[in-house]
C-alpha cells in the first residue's frame, strides 16, 4: 500500500467531516492522517486526509468522496509538487544540566521552545514526517514527556489554486 | 463537470413570481392560508423584495411538499410531527395514507415509486417512528429507490439531551441515505425539501431523509418556493462521453460472442425502449437481473433470463464465455457474479452506468461510460449503426447455436413435488399467466421471490418489483400497497412468503379502510424456505429454526385466512392443483377488497438453478447434482 494526500473542498456545514470520516469507516478505507480548518472563503472548509490504499482503492476512494453531496472538490497532492506539513508540539524534560544540549537541538531544527518551567521545555516543531520523526529521534535521550501532533496539511506548489473552481460554484449558490 | 442551477423540481401550478404578496396571508387562520394557496400565485406583484406567505414551519413543510407535486405521504403521527398532522390534514393535494407500522410507510413509498417512476414519501416522528424507517430507507438505497423521508425531531433546544423519543436519525440514516438532512430553522425549510426532491429523483435516485425539529414546526415563517437549486457539489453526469460511445459501438459491432449485461438502472432511466432498440440493432443476447425484469420483455428472442445465483443456465453461461460483456446499469453484484476472479473471464467489460462510483468498484473496466442510460443508449445506437456500416452485420451465428443449445438443453422448469402437495412454481407461473403483463407483481424475499422473478413472464418495466440489493423480508405487502396506490388502474399482486408475509402483514389493515385492494398470494411452504434449502444442501438437512408451523399439517397458526377475515379483507386457501386456476380467477374477481389467497405448498420445493454462494459461475447446477458439461460443448 503506499500513501496518498488528498485535499478534499467541502461545504462549511455541520456534519461534513462526520459524513467523510464515516465513509472512510464503512467502506473500509485507512484514514493515516486527518485535518480540517477554515479556507479563504467562509463557505468552503478543507480536509486533508492522508490515506493507505493502492491506485485502485484509490480511485473508489475518490469516486465515493465525490458522492457526498456536501464534497465540491477533490485533489491528490503529489508528495514532490507539494507541501506538506504537521505540527507537532513535544514536552522535554530539561533541567539545568540538560537544558543547553536540548536547545541545541531546538536551533538544528528549527523548531521553538514555547513553555518553559524548571525542569521541562515545551517545542513547538512543524514538517514533514520524516523532519518531526528525526526531531523526536534526538530528543529521546533527554526524556520525552508528552506528545501531540497534527495531521498533515498540504498544498500545490506554484500559482495554481484548486480553490477557484470550487469558489464559483459556491458564488453562484450564494 | 461545471454545469448550471438545477430547475427546482415540479410542482403542479405555475410557480408565484418571487416577490409576489399572498394577499392576506399574514391575517387568515391556519386552514385557510393552505386554502388560499392557489389563488397566491395570481396576486400581482407589488413589491420586488422577496416576500413570502407567514405561515408556521408545519405550514411550510406542507406546502413545500405540495409544491413538490407530492401526492401521496405514507406515514404515522407522533408527538415531534404533530404540528405537521394539524395542516396536512387540510392539504387538498396531499393524500395521507396512515399506516400501521413506519417500515410499512417506507416500503409503500418504495413501491409506489418503482411502480410509477416518481419520487416516493414517507413520514414519521422522532425517535422510534424515525428508526422504524431504517430498514425501508436502508431498503430503498440498495435498489436506488427515489424517495423522500420526513421525519418530526424533537425541539431544537432538546436536541443532545437524550430527550424523549430522541434519536439522531441523520446520524443513524448517514450511511444509508443518498444525503440527509437536519432543519432547525423554519426559514429553511422549503429549500431543504426542494433540495431533497431534486437529490432523491435526479442522478442515481436514492432515499433523502430530511429531518425536522419540532420547534421549528411551530415557529412562524415565511414560505417560498425555491426557483431553483443551487447545490455546489452535486452535478450528476447524464451525457455520456462521444469517444466512450465510439469504443462501445466498435467492440459492440466487432465481437464474436457479445453480452448486453441489463441492470435496474435502465428500469430507472425509463429507458426500455432505447434498450429494445439497442438490442434489436446489436443482435446480441441480453439477460436481464433481478431488478431489471421486465426491462426488456421475455418474449423477445434475443432474451436469455436472468443470470446469477438463481438465473438461467443459458444467461450464466453465455456471461462466463462471452468475449464483450456491456453492462447497462448493472453493478457486479456478488449475487450476479459468483466468485468474482472467475466471472466472465475472456470478456472485455464495457460499463456504462450514471454512478461513477460503480465503474470499476467490483471488476476492472476497459470501456468506462459514465451517463444517463437512456442518453447512453440513445447515443450508442447511432454510432452501433455506423459501425455496423463499416464492418457489416456482425457474424453471431456460432455464438446463437451455442446459446440455443444451452436454452434447449437447460430450460427454466421444476420438477412434480414427491410429497404430492402444490408445486410452488406452479402457483407463481399460473398468477402470471392469468394476471398478464399489465398487473405489477410485488415479491417478498426468499424461494418465492426467486421463482416470481424465474416464472412469471414480465413484458414491461415497473411490473415486477422487489427487494433486491437489501433482501428485506416483508417489503411485499407494504411495496404491494404504494404500487396500487401510484396505479390504481392496474392489478397488483403481492407475491409473498409465509415467513414475510408475518412481518408486515398489518398493513392489510390499512389497504383495507383506505381501498386499497391489492391481492397477495402467500407461497405457504410452512418454512423460512430459502433457509430450509440452504440447509438441505449445505447443512446436512439439520432444519435449525425454519419451520413456521403454517401449512399442511401443521397448527396453522397464524390460519391466513382467518388473518385475512379479521382485517377486512378477503381470505382464500388453494390447497391442490386442481384448484389453483378457479383461485386465482376468484381473487381477479374482487376488486372492492383486499385478497389474500393461502396457497399451502410443499415444503421440500428448491429454486433451480442454482450457483452457490462464493463459487465460481462455472459450477452452476441445473437441477440438484447436475452440471452443465461445458467442454463438451465448446
Amino acid at each position: 500500500m503506499t500513501r496518498h494526500t488528498l485535499s478534499v473542498l467541502v461545504e462549511n456545514k455541520p456534519g461534513v467531516l462526520t459524513r467523510v470520516a464515516g465513509l472512510f469507516a464503512r467502506r473500509s478505507f485507512n484514514i493515516h492522517s486527518l485535518a480540517v480548518g477554515p479556507t479563504e472563503h467562509d463557505e468552503i472548509s478543507r480536509i486533508t486526509v492522508v490515506v493507505d490504499v493502492d491506485q485502485l482503492p484509490l480511485e473508489q476512494v475518490t469516486k465515493q468522496l465525490n458522492k457526498l453531496i456536501n464534497v465540491i472538490k477533490i485533489v491528490e497532492l503529489e508528495n514532490d509538487a507539494s507541501v506538506q506539513r504537521e505540527l507537532l508540539l513535544v514536552k522535554v524534560r530539561a533541567d539545568a544540566a540538560s537544558r543547553t544540549s536540548v536547545l541545541e537541538v531546538v536551533q538544528l531544527f528549527r523548531a521553538h521552545v514555547v513553555d518553559v518551567v524548571p525542569d521541562t521545555v515545551v517545542i513547538e516543531a512543524t514538517g514533514g514526517p520524516g523532519k518531526l520523526d528525526a526531531l523526536l529521534a534526538a530528543l529521546e535521550p533527554f526524556g520525552i514527556r508528552e506528545i501531540v501532533q497534527s495531521g498533515t496539511v498540504a498544498i500545490g506548489r506554484g500559482s495554481r489554486s484548486i480553490t477557484d473552481r470550487a469558489l464559483e460554484r459556491v458564488s453562484r449558490s450564494a | 463537470m461545471v454545469q448550471g442551477p438545477h430547475p427546482a423540481p415540479p410542482r403542479t401550478p405555475a410557480p408565484p413570481a418571487p416577490g409576489a404578496p399572498a394577499a392576506g396571508a399574514s391575517t387568515a387562520g391556519v386552514g385557510q392560508v393552505v386554502a388560499q394557496r392557489a389563488a397566491a400565485p395570481a396576486a400581482p406583484s407589488a413589491s420586488s423584495a422577496p416576500a413570502g406567505e407567514v405561515v408556521t414551519g408545519a405550514q411550510s413543510i406542507v406546502r413545500s411538499l405540495e409544491e413538490a407535486g407530492v401526492d401521496v405521504v405514507f406515514g404515522i403521527p407522533g408527538g415531534a410531527i404533530l404540528p405537521t398532522y394539524d395542516p396536512l390534514m387540510d392539504s387538498k393535494k396531499v393524500r395521507h395514507i396512515l399506516v400501521r407500522h413506519e417500515q410499512g410507510g417506507g416500503h409503500a413509498a418504495e413501491g409506489y415509486a418503482s411502480a410509477t417512476g416518481r419520487v416516493g414519501v414517507c413520514m414519521a416522528t422522532s425517535g422510534p417512528g424515525a428508526t422504524n424507517l431504517v430498514t425501508a430507507i436502508a431498503d430503498a438505497h440498495m435498489d436506488s429507490v427515489p424517495m423522500v423521508a420526513i421525519t418530526g425531531q424533537v425541539g431544537a433546544s432538546l436536541i443532545g439531551t437524550d430527550a424523549f423519543q430522541e434519536a439522531d436519525i441523520v446520524g443513524i440514516t448517514l450511511p444509508i441515505t443518498k444525503h440527509n438532512y437536519l432543519v432547525t430553522n423554519p426559514d429553511d425549510i422549503p429549500r431543504t425539501i426542494a433540495e431533497a426532491f431534486h437529490i432523491a429523483g435526479s442522478g442515481r435516485p436514492g432515499p433523502v431523509l430530511v429531518d425536522i425539529a419540532k420547534s421549528a414546526m411551530q415557529a412562524m415563517t415565511t414560505f417560498s418556493w425555491p426557483t431553483d437549486i443551487n447545490l455546489p457539489g452535486y452535478h450528476p453526469v447524464t451525457k455520456p462521453h462521444a469517444k466512450q460511445i465510439r469504443e462501445a459501438a466498435r467492440l459492440l459491432a466487432t465481437a464474436r460472442r457479445p453480452v448486453l449485461y441489463v441492470g435496474g438502472g435502465v428500469i430507472r432511466a425509463r429507458a426500455a425502449a432505447e434498450l429494445r432498440a439497442l438490442v434489436d440493432a446489436s443482435g446480441a443476447p441480453v439477460v436481464t437481473t433481478l431488478m431489471a425484469r421486465g426491462a426488456l420483455p421475455d418474449t423477445h428472442p434475443q432474451h436469455l433470463g436472468m443470470p446469477g445465483m438463481h438465473g438461467t443456465v443459458a444467461a450464466v453461461a453465455a456471461l462466463q464465455k462471452a468475449d464483450l460483456v456491456v453492462a447497462l446499469g448493472a453493478r457486479f453484484d456478488d449475487r450476479v457474479t459468483g466468485q468474482l476472479s472467475s466471472f466472465a473471464p475472456g470478456a472485455t467489460i464495457v460499463h456504462a452506468d450514471i454512478d461513477p462510483a460503480e465503474i470499476g468498484k467490483n471488476r476492472a473496466v476497459d470501456v468506462p461510460i459514465v451517463g444517463d442510460l437512456k442518453e447512453v443508449l440513445g447515443d450508442l445506437l447511432p454510432e452501433l449503426q455506423r459501425e455496423q456500416g463499416q464492418h457489416g452485420l456482425p457474424d453471431l451465428e456460432a455464438w446463437w447455436k451455442q446459446l440455443d443449445a444451452w436454452r434447449e438443453t437447460f430450460p427454466l422448469g421444476y420438477e412434480e413435488p414427491s410429497d404430492g402437495h402444490l408445486a410452488p412454481q406452479y402457483v407463481i407461473q399460473r398468477i402470471g399467466e392469468l394476471s398478464g403483463p399489465e398487473a405489477i407483481y410485488v415479491a417478498g424475499v426468499g424461494q418465492h421471490q426467486m421463482w416470481a422473478a424465474q416464472f412469471i413472464k414480465y413484458e414491461r418495466p415497473n411490473a415486477w418489483l422487489n427487494s433486491g440489493g437489501a433482501g428485506t423480508m416483508g417489503y411485499s405487502v407494504p411495496a404491494a400497497m404504494g404500487a396500487k396506490v401510484g396505479q390504481p388502474d392496474r392489478t397488483v399482486w403481492a407475491i409473498d412468503g409465509d415467513g414475510c408475509f408475518q412481518m408486515t402483514n398489518q398493513e392489510l389493515a390499512t389497504c383495507t379502510i383506505n381501498e386499497i385492494p391489492i391481492k397477495v398470494a402467500v407461497i405457504n411452504n410452512s418454512s423460512l424456505g430459502m433457509v430450509r434449502q440452504w440447509q438441505t444442501l449445505f447443512y446436512e438437512s439439520r432444519y435449525s429454526n425454519t419451520d413456521l408451523h403454517t401449512g399442511h399439517g401443521t397448527v396453522h397458526i397464524p390460519d391466513f385466512v382467518k388473518l385475512a377475515d379479521a382485517y377486512g379483507a378477503v381470505g382464500l386457501r388453494c390447497e391442490t392443483k386442481a384448484d389453483v386456476d378457479a383461485t386465482i380467477k376468484r381473487a381477479l374477481e374482487i376488486d372492492d377488497q383486499p385478497v389474500v389467497v393461502d396457497f399451502t405448498v410443499s415444503r421440500d420445493a428448491m429454486v433451480w438453478p442454482m450457483v452457490a454462494a462464493g463459487v465460481s459461475n462455472d459450477a452452476i447446477q441445473y437441477a440438484r447434482g447436475i452440471s452443465p458439461a461445458w467442454d463438451r460443448e465448446d
